[in-house]
C-alpha cells in the first residue's frame, strides 16, 4: 500500500492508496482517481496546472530540477513545498505523504 | 462568421473561406496560436498529417499563411465577454474593451479557456489594477519617466525589463529565485544593465504587499532572510505567465460539462442555434483533445454553418484540387 492523504480544492481530506499507479506520475494517479487537476500540458512540466503542495513527507522526494524547476521558479507564489505532480513518480517512499491541491 | 480562436479557430477560418464565408478572429492573447504559442511554441508536434515533425510555432505560421488569402479580421488582446442574440437570430458579441462584432454565426474555439495572467497572492492587489498594477504592456510610452517594478524571472520579465530600461525613470526587476528561467542572452543583458546602473535587480525576494492612496505608490518585498524592503513605484507589472480559465463562457447560457461545451458530433453545434464549439472547448462521446480532431470538427462545422450565412444558396461539396481556392 502507498497511502497518500489528499486535501482537495474544497478542502476535503481523504486517504488514497496509489499502489496501482506505481511508476506512473502522481498527476495521472490523481486524475484517474477523480481529482480536479487541469494538467493542461499533459505532463510536460510546462503549464503548472497540476501543481500540488506537499504538506508532509517532502523529504521522500528528490529536489525539483530541469523543466519542473524552471516552471516552479516563475510562479508568483510557489514555495519550497510546491511541486508539479506530473513530475513525481509514484513510489513506496510516498507512503504517508500529505498533499494539498491548491485553488488555481 | 466570428471565431475565438486558434489553432483550431485558424483552420476554421480556412474551411469557412472555402465556402466564401468571411471570418473575424478574436483572442484575449496579443498573439495568435492559443496553447501552441503560449505553452509550447518550440516543442515538436508529430501527429499533424503531412508533417512528420513540426514545431508548434511553425504550425501556427503555416496556418496563418494558409488563411491569409481569406482576409480574416483580427481583434487581439480582447476577451469576448457577452453574446447577444438579435431578433433575426444573428448575434452580436462584445469584448471587455467595448468592441462589438455582429455575426451570423459564432464559432467558439476557446480551448481550455482564456489565458489570463497568474496573479501574486497579495491583499488589495485588485484595487490597484488599472491604477498602477497591470499584467500586460500595451503601450510602453506610459512608463516614460516613471518608477516601474517588474516581477518575474521568465522571458517576459527579462524582455520588458530590457526594453523599459531606456524608457522608465527607474526599473527594478524582482525575482524570487537567484537565476533566471528566460533565455540566457536576455538574462545576461539584464545582468549587464544592472551592472551599468540602468536597472536594479533584486533577487531571492517576493512581493508581499502594495500600498498607495488612489493609485499605486509603493511595493513591499520580503527577502529570503525575511528582511523587508519598500520600493517607491508608479507601476507594478507582475509577469508570472498565463494560465487558462473558462472565463465569461459560463455566462452565455450554454450547457457546460466539466469546463467543456457539449456539442452534437454531427456538426459540432451547441444547444444554442448559430453557435458552434470546436477544438478543446467542446465535448462529445469519444472526444480527443488533439489538433487533428479540431481540424476535422472545423470542416464539418463550416458545412453546417453555411445555411445561416447564405440561407438562399444551396451548398455543393467541392474539392480544392478541382475548384482551387475561392477569393472573398
Ligand atoms: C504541452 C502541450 C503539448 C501538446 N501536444 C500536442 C500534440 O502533440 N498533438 C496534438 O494534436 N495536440 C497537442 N496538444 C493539444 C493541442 O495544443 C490542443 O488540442 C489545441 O491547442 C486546441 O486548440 P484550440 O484552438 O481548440 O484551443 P487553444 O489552443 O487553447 O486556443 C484557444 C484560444 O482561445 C482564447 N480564448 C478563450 N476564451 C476566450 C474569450 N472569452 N475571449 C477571447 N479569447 C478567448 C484563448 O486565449 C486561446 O488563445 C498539446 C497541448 C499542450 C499544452
Ligand atoms: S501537467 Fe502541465 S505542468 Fe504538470
Amino acid at each position: 500500500m502507498i497511502n497518500i492523504t489528499i486535501q482537495n480544492i474544497e478542502e476535503e481530506t481523504a486517504v488514497l492508496d496509489v499502489q496501482q499507479f506505481e511508476g506512473h506520475s502522481l498527476m495521472e494517479a490523481l486524475k484517474s482517481s477523480g481529482y480536479d487537476l487541469l494538467a493542461a500540458c499533459g505532463g510536460m512540466a510546462l503549464c503548472a496546472s497540476c501543481r500540488i503542495e506537499i504538506e508532509k513527507g517532502i523529504g521522500a522526494l528528490a529536489e525539483p530540477f530541469g523543466q519542473e524547476l524552471d516552471t516552479l521558479d516563475v510562479l508568483p507564489d510557489a514555495a519550497i513545498s510546491s511541486r508539479l505532480s506530473c513530475q513525481l513518480k509514484v513510489n513506496q517512499e510516498m507512503d504517508g505523504m500529505h498533499i494539498r491541491i491548491p485553488k488555481s | 462568421m466570428h471565431y475565438r480562436c486558434r489553432p483550431v479557430g485558424l483552420f476554421a477560418v480556412f474551411e469557412a473561406g472555402l465556402l466564401k464565408m468571411r471570418c473575424h478572429v478574436v483572442d484575449v492573447l496579443q498573439q495568435v496560436g492559443g496553447q501552441l504559442a503560449e505553452v509550447y511554441p518550440s516543442k515538436p508536434i508529430y501527429d499533424i498529417p503531412g508533417y512528420p515533425e513540426i514545431q508548434a510555432r511553425q504550425l501556427i505560421e503555416r496556418l496563418m499563411e494558409q488563411i491569409a488569402s481569406f482576409r480574416p479580421g483580427y481583434t487581439l488582446g480582447e476577451r469576448v465577454e457577452s453574446v447577444e442574440r438579435q431578433t433575426d437570430g444573428s448575434l452580436v458579441i462584445a469584448t471587455n474593451d467595448g468592441t462589438q462584432i455582429a455575426c451570423k454565426v459564432l464559432v467558439i474555439a476557446a480551448g481550455l479557456g482564456c489565458f489570463e495572467p497568474r496573479k501574486p497572492n497579495i491583499d488589495d492587489l485588485s484595487k490597484y489594477e488599472g491604477h498602477g498594477v497591470s499584467y500586460m504592456i500595451k503601450d510602453h510610452n506610459v512608463f516614460e519617466n516613471k518608477k516601474v517594478v517588474l516581477a518575474g524571472g521568465g522571458d517576459a520579465a527579462l524582455d520588458w525589463a530590457i526594453l523599459l530600461a531606456d524608457i522608465a525613470q527607474k526599473i527594478t526587476l524582482v525575482h524570487r529565485g537567484n537565476t533566471f528561467r528566460g533565455s540566457p542572452d536576455s538574462a545576461q543583458k539584464v545582468v549587464d544593465l544592472a551592472k551599468q546602473g540602468k536597472m536594479d535587480l533584486i533577487l531571492e525576494s517576493n512581493l508581499i504587499a502594495v500600498n498607495g492612496q488612489e493609485s499605486l505608490e509603493s511595493v513591499l518585498l520580503e527577502g529570503r532572510d525575511k528582511s523587508i524592503t519598500e520600493l517607491q513605484a508608479d507601476y507594478l507589472i507582475p509577469l508570472f505567465g498565463l494560465s487558462p480559465h473558462l472565463g465569461p463562457i459560463t455566462n452565455w447560457q450554454l450547457s457546460i460539462d466539466k469546463s467543456a461545451i457539449p456539442v452534437n458530433p454531427v456538426d459540432y453545434s451547441t444547444d444554442s442555434e448559430r453557435i458552434y464549439a470546436i477544438g478543446d472547448i467542446n465535448t462529445y462521446p469519444g472526444k480527443l483533445n488533439l489538433i487533428l480532431c479540431g481540424f476535422h470538427e472545423a470542416a464539418l462545422m463550416a458545412q453546417s454553418a453555411f445555411k445561416y450565412v447564405f440561407p438562399d444558396q444551396k451548398l455543393s461539396f467541392k474539392y480544392t484540387t478541382v475548384y482551387g481556392k475561392p477569393t472573398i
